[in-house]
């Protein structure tokens, strides 16, 4: 396999924090990366310098072979990276059709309308979003709204797929029929980068799991070495001899 | 195609109207109420791809409408060029002068930018009170001779009001080509979310520009076709404050983001200004009532008159753009 996506010593400061500091790995073709670590390690801050919200401060950053080091998240669309937010963005006075299918017209193909709009609903259905077409956008359930932002994203037909946390907040039921649909997009040919705080379903997802912690990178690798690793388990429970510690109070 | 568009065949019926109607009568005074209504409804129809399509509130939409008028009047007069040439000219010019004031102010957000449009308005204005080619501050004038090319001053007012009208039908036009397109969708989404936009892949400094140098152009050549009838220009008329803020007025009356709510709520509007400016009794209070009219849409139909027509009936959401 390939590296599609290759994060090199990215830093990112703002004014005195480091929010990501020198951290480095690649994506393979294919390939479902999860990416946790406790609130606060830099895991969206990533995210947003991948697709160009963010400029970087150090580091490169190259996808697909092509450097797209500080690229307006514009371009980076059209490069084949699309993404999710972590705090829904719907536009509001749009129904979920319009915003599908400005997913799709400027997307990586740049369709036109009506294609884009053929694209939409197509990307609809997979989401199971049809009946809700010609809806507005503000009418979702918080669920809904969370699938509404996955569509947007595979309607611009991106090689790679950010996913910002579409876990949460939504019931066990809902968790079940998104994980679904991840493994639906990686079986359909798009790569997955994504975070994720729902240890089963990351756990279950991923391929491998990158763990940030405070900025940097603590840990890398298949999920069942990671969360063994005993940095992983400090930096989310502290110390690793918590229990027996406790176990040694009583 | 938008020959097929319902909106497109209602905006040819209406410039048919206007035209027809004054000119089978010789009917002057009509006329001249009139070309006010087309004014209004250019004005507020290429605000409204402003405020109504990007969201972006420009206060200073009148500038494009003063410099156009001025730039328009010094080719056709000084210079003596021809008048649809000189307009056209005055369009681009301004166009291209929004173009770099774009590039400049249109980094700012919300209020900030609303801000910038007011400085750029008096920016101008103040520029060419001071400009010895134009006059200073007590502006051009049009001598009679300059009608001549089109045949005497009476024929030459004729001419000016058909051209008026097409220049009204053309706005709407536009604005019905712009909402249907690809460009319009990424205008619209820049309005709703214009971060969530640039994710989805809209180049929104780029689109920005390109729709604040559109809405500059036909306003431009309005101004030099409404001045050249009104045979002369100043800064204090071409650079009217007032006016800017009205044409904001007109957009919420009507429905701002909407082909017909523009048209309507800018002809609407005009109509109702000159019988307030023309009745004895109530002549000073016009601005009064347009800020009490703008309170009342503001509060309880915030999607003007458009917005109310789609709530009693869902369906002409469909057909009316």
């Amino acid at each position: 396999m390939t590296a599609l996506l290759e994060v090199n010593g990215v830093t990112k400061r703002f004014g005195g924090l480091v929010a990501v500091s020198d951290v480095s790995f690649t994506l393979a073709e294919g390939e479902i990366l999860g990416l946790i670590g406790p609130n606060g390690a830099g895991k969206t801050t990533l995210f947003n310098m991948v697709n160009g919200v963010y400029k970087l401060n150090a580091g490169k950053i190259s996808f697909a072979g092509e450097d797209i080091t500080n690229r307006p998240p514009n371009e980076v669309v059209h490069l084949g990276i699309a993404r999710t937010h972590q705090i829904v963005k719907p536009l509001y006075g749009m129904t979920v059709l319009e915003n599908v299918t400005v997913g799709a017209c400027f997307g990586r193909d740049y369709l036109q309308l009506k294609p884009a709009r053929k694209v939409a609903l197509e990307v609809l259905e997979r989401v199971a979003l049809a009946d809700r077409a010609d809806t507005s956008a503000r009418s979702l359930t918080i669920a809904g709204k969370k699938r509404l932002e996955v569509a947007r994203a595979l309607a611009a037909r991106p090689k790679l797929l950010l996913l910002d946390e579409v876990l949460a907040g939504l019931n066990p039921t809902e968790v079940e029929m998104m994980i679904g649909m991840v493994r639906g997009i990686r079986d359909s040919g798009i790569s997955v980068l994504m975070i994720e705080h729902l240890m089963q379903a990351i756990m279950s997802l991923s391929d491998r799991i990158v763990v940030l912690n405070l900025g940097a990178k603590l840990a890398e690798g298949r999920p069942q070495v990671v969360v063994q690793d005993p940095n992983v388990v400090e930096a989310y429970l502290g110390f690793p001899d918590i229990v027996d510690k406790l176990r040694g109070v009583q | 195609m938008i020959f097929r568009h319902p909106v497109f065949w209602l905006t040819l019926t209406f410039a048919g109207l206007m035209i027809a109607v004054p000119w089978r009568g010789n009917n002057v005074s009509m006329r001249e109420d009139l070309i006010l209504v087309a004014i209004a409804i250019i004005l507020a129809s290429n605000l409204n791809l402003m405020i109504g399509y990007t969201g972006y509130v420009n206060f200073g939409h009148i500038v494009f409408y003063g410099l156009g008028g001025y730039i328009g009047l010094y080719l056709a007069t000084v210079r003596g060029w021809n008048l649809v040439l000189s307009a056209l000219l005055a369009g681009l010019a301004v166009s291209l002068c929004a173009l770099l004031f774009g590039l400049g102010i249109l980094r700012l957000r919300g209020a900030y930018f609303a801000l910038a449009t007011i400085g750029i308005l008096v920016a101008v204005q103040s520029f060419v009170s001071n400009f010895d080619p134009w006059g200073r501050s007590t502006g051009l004038y049009v001598s009679f001779d300059a009608y001549q090319p089109l045949g005497g001053a009476r024929r030459a007012l004729w001419i000016t009001y058909f051209l008026v009208i097409g220049v009204m039908a053309l706005s709407m036009i536009l604005s019905l080509v712009i909402k249907t397109s690809k460009f319009g969708l990424g205008l619209f989404a820049i309005r709703e979310d214009e971060d969530a936009a640039v994710v989805l892949g809209v180049n929104a400094t780029v689109y920005k520009a390109i729709i604040y140098s559109v809405s500059a152009f036909l306003p431009a050549v309005a101004g030099t076709l409404m001045f050249y009838k009104n045979g002369m220009i100043d800064p204090s008329i071409a650079f009217e404050f007032m006016l800017s803020l009205e044409g904001i007025v007109m957009l919420m009356l009507g429905g701002k983001g909407t082909v017909v709510g523009a048209a309507l709520g800018g002809g609407l509007y005009e109509k109702l200004r000159s019988f307030l400016l023309t009745s004895p009794k109530l002549s000073n209070f016009h601005l009064v009532i347009a800020g009490a009219l703008l309170l009342l849409v503001v509060l309880f139909a915030p999607g003007g008159l458009i917005g109310w027509l789609y709530r009693l009936v869902p369906r002409s959401e469909k057909v009316i753009e």
